[in-house]
């Protein structure tokens, strides 16, 4: 790489004595305030809590948990989204279904939100469309730090039904 | 009048000044800063801190003031184990004493004509040496910076501290020699006299304000203003993305609150001085304070109008001090030491000498 060198512009008589363009500085400053006072086009802030920013389609918000269409988990706890999580916040214990096509189910499932990095990896793992971070939600703030551990139940509240079959047919 | 009589008036009057209108405009412009600044760089300012947790005209003003004045007084004050405690302790109420000893001298409204005898009633004291007590109070307030910043042993206020002593001494000197072309035009050093000075007309349609006789020098004297009371371009002493906060990074509560009502009295005091200086002070343009037969001043509605008066200039070069600071980048230390003796140092001189060969030829 070549050092670029930069042509400074040498200033003019009127930057150099500071006045001309203190005046100007002082104008753009004193118009904003005023035409701030009176109209709001201008403003950028948002009104957090009450009010709330669009966010884009593909914002990685809280984790939720689909089920199928009888109302069970989807999640057949193959521990494929642990593993591959870079954070170690997903913590599953899985049980016996008692079903020969879908063998396991999460006994618990467990995020520790503190923990999780949202770096979407677990739901790129999952095969079977069980977790997702499509809700555009962020974490509440919370008094205890195990409130921030969200489990199977709450999981399964924000889930919704998902018919995704292996092959990527379905949704 | 007795010198019973003369202290009670005195202390009348320094309480109507300081409560009635210095503290008044020092606590709301902890407010207005913040929304002044917020409104200026697109955003919204403090909202939140509601009176009665409503919603009706000055609510947010009058609640934040309030949250604020609560949340400093019960807030810990917490001293620097290794410093100084007593002076630790000492030192904000320094800066806040000499604000307040400054308005002795301010005239906020007409007293008798230059050369005849009468009651000062818009002024405390109208002391012989005049505006050189507002200078030599004004200088004390470094005393507060610097004795904070040694008494709290840490690095940071340290640096704050001596950047604090050597900005107000280099500014000082802007401001005095500025100070006396105005002395050398309206021939007199009491601030009663330069404001009637000022009521005169220039080629019988100007006013001879400070500022059509002195331009080079209210520029000047401005940006010294602005130095002295050590805000934004200027703010080095308290340079928080370098300094914490400069001399005032050990104090908390309401120590820490007593500097910046000091600041901010200090502005209201530099505003005050540019108007009676060089924006004519209660002087309204092209009207004549009314006189009765014996020369002295004839007081009436129009009395009112001028107290007025200095009150909107007065607040108007608030405003301009403020929106200066929201305005401009600080300097750097170099540069704000190179401004001071380099270019304003030599311009202050220049225009005292080119005012005394002008007066020298018109006299």
């Amino acid at each position: 790489m070549a050092t670029v060198q930069v042509k400074r512009r040498e200033l003019t008589f009127g930057e150099k004595i500071y006045l001309p363009e203190v005046l100007k500085g002082l104008k753009v400053t004193t118009r904003q305030l005023f035409k701030n006072l009176f109209t709001k086009k201008d403003i950028a802030t948002v009104q957090y809590p009450e009010v709330r920013r669009e966010y884009p389609d593909r914002f990685r918000g809280r984790h939720r948990l689909m089920h199928r269409e009888d109302g069970s988990v989807r999640c057949v706890a193959c521990m494929l989204c642990s593993t591959a999580c870079p954070a170690n916040c997903i913590h599953i214990v899985a049980g016996d279904r008692g079903d020969d096509t879908v063998e396991k189910y999460p006994v618990s499932f467990e995020i520790d939100l503190l923990v999780c990095i949202y770096c979407g990896f677990c739901e790129e793992a999952c095969p079977c469309d069980a977790i997702r971070m499509d809700t555009g939600r962020h974490p509440l703030p919370s008094f205890t730090r195990d409130k921030q551990r969200i489990r199977k139940i709450q999981l399964l509240q924000d889930g919704g039904p998902s018919i995704a079959v292996q092959g990527g047919k379905g949704t | 009048m007795s010198v019973g009589e003369a202290i009670l008036w005195a202390l009348v009057k320094f309480a109507a000044i300081v409560l009635g209108f210095v503290m008044l405009v020092a606590t709301v412009l902890t407010y207005l800063e913040r929304k002044q600044s917020a409104l200026t760089q697109n955003r919204v300012g403090p909202n939140r801190a509601l009176l009665f947790g409503k919603k009706f005209p000055l609510s947010a003003t009058i609640g934040q003031i309030l949250a604020d004045a609560v949340k400093v007084l019960v807030k810990e004050d917490w001293e620097p184990p290794r410093g100084n405690k007593w002076l630790h302790r000492i030192a904000p109420a320094l800066p806040l004493i000499a604000a307040l000893l400054v308005w002795l001298v301010i005239p906020f409204g007409p007293g008798p004509m230059p050369g005849t005898e009468g009651e000062h009633w818009f002024q405390i004291a109208n002391l012989d040496v005049g505006i050189l007590w507002v200078l030599a109070i004004s200088s004390l307030s470094v005393y507060g910076a610097v004795l904070g910043a040694w008494a709290s042993n840490s690095a940071f206020s340290m640096l704050g501290g001596l950047r604090t002593a050597a900005q107000m001494i280099s500014y000082e000197v802007t401001i005095g020699l500025n100070l006396v072309g105005i002395f050398m035009i309206f021939g007199s050093l009491q601030l009663n006299d330069i404001v009637w000075g000022q009521g005169e007309l220039l080629w019988g349609w100007l006013p001879k304000w400070g500022i059509f006789v002195q331009p080079l020098g209210f520029v000047l004297f401005i940006a010294a203003a602005v130095a002295e009371t050590k805000r934004a371009p200027f703010d080095l002493p308290e340079d928080e993305s370098v300094l914490v906060g400069g001399y005032f990074t050990e104090y908390s509560s309401m120590r820490f609150a007593l500097f910046s009502l000091g600041e901010f009295i200090g502005i209201v005091i530099m505003s005050a001085l540019t108007a009676c200086l060089f924006l004519g002070g209660w002087q309204i343009p092209w009207v004549d304070t009314p006189l009765n037969v014996d020369g002295s001043v004839a007081y009436g509605w129009l009395t009112v109008l001028q107290v007025l008066t200095m009150l909107v200039k007065t607040l108007f070069m608030v405003f301009l001090f403020q929106q200066i600071r929201w305005t401009f980048p600080r300097f750097r230390y170099d540069q704000l030491m190179k401004l001071g003796w380099v270019y304003m140092l030599p311009l202050a001189i220049a225009n005292l000498v080119i005012t005394a060969f002008v007066m020298y030829l018109t006299r």
